[in-house]
């Protein structure tokens, strides 16, 4: 039981987070409109847990320009897909028991 | 205690993938609609060609200029109707449940029925202009069939199974050639009442 708990990301606890990874696991890239109307919160609410996200480097993003505005797209990256997996797993493992 | 949040937290991450890949606000109701429309209008069709003969003969089906301009303004109106219900009943559900049928997803899911979808339609238009008539009600379905199987990994489960069906149906079509018809009428109008039904009860709120 301890290792399983021990399993858990906090990093993941928050469901706006929660949200951001399982729709990058999905989806090759993501833009901050589509997250932010698929996950239906603020600007700044977004953004803010995206910089956590950021910070952990689960998630990496990419500025381009759209007809000269400027878009920013996430994708996820290599250890954040691990250590989602990992979360995903512990909890179901959590729920067998 | 915990696990409640924790099997809350699964059926989110659950609804998130979904939501954010496919296209889950087709309408049910829109399935069943388009499968009456099929039916009345395989009703029709059969009039149309078979109509005004002696019911204890061999029946022939008869096609002539007349008739194969009224078949095809049979076609053009179900397909009218079957798509202007379908767009108008699901720009409805997905304003419920926050997607939009302009979304990525949508669009995904619309290319990936097209492409199979437009070969079987100028396919079957070839056919009915080398005169092949026979070909194309086998050759609609599993087309049709097809496209949907290629659509089913941007919308939900259950459109698989319905490209599956549809594309067998095709398939004992082609063998029963004459039969052409009735296959049609299952696939086009029962399949898509059956499976209308079954898409409106499985909806969440």
């Amino acid at each position: 039981m301890k290792n399983i708990l021990k399993d858990l990301n906090k990093a993941f606890e928050n469901r706006v987070r929660l949200g951001i990874m399982s729709a990058l696991m999905v989806n090759d890239s993501m833009s901050f409109k589509e997250l932010k109307r698929l996950l239906d919160v603020t600007d700044g609410n977004l953004a803010s847990h995206i910089k956590a996200l950021e910070k952990k480097e689960y998630i990496t993003f990419e500025k381009s320009f759209i007809d000269r505005k400027p878009n920013t797209s996430y994708s996820i990256s290599k250890l954040g897909r691990l250590a989602f997996k990992k979360h995903v797993t512990a909890i179901e493992n959590l729920l067998k028991n | 205690m915990e696990k409640r949040k924790y099997i809350e937290d699964i059926e989110a991450i659950k609804d998130m993938m979904d939501r954010s890949s496919k296209f889950i606000s087709l309408s049910g109701l829109s399935g069943v609609l388009a499968g009456t429309f099929a039916l009345i209008a395989a009703y029709l069709a059969y009039s149309t060609v078979y109509g005004g003969q002696d019911y204890m003969e061999y029946r022939k089906a008869v096609l002539t200029t007349g008739s194969l301009s009224k078949l095809l303004l049979i076609a053009i109106s179900t397909i009218v109707l079957s798509i202007g219900c379908g767009i108008f009943l699901t720009t409805r559900k997905a304003r419920k449940l926050n997607q939009s049928i302009f979304d990525k997803q949508a669009q995904l899911m619309l290319t990936h029925l097209a492409i199979p979808l437009i070969t079987g339609g100028v396919l079957c238009v070839i056919l009915l202009l080398k005169g092949g008539v026979a070909l194309v009600a086998p050759l609609t379905l599993i087309f049709y069939g097809l496209a949907l199987v290629n659509a089913s990994k941007y919308a939900v489960d259950a459109m698989r199974t319905l490209g599956l069906i549809e594309i067998a149906l095709g398939l004992l079509a082609t063998w029963f050639l004459g039969y052409g018809l009735i296959f049609w009428a299952i696939g086009f109008g029962v399949m898509h009442i059956i499976y209308g039904i079954f898409m409106h009860l499985n909806d969440r709120p």
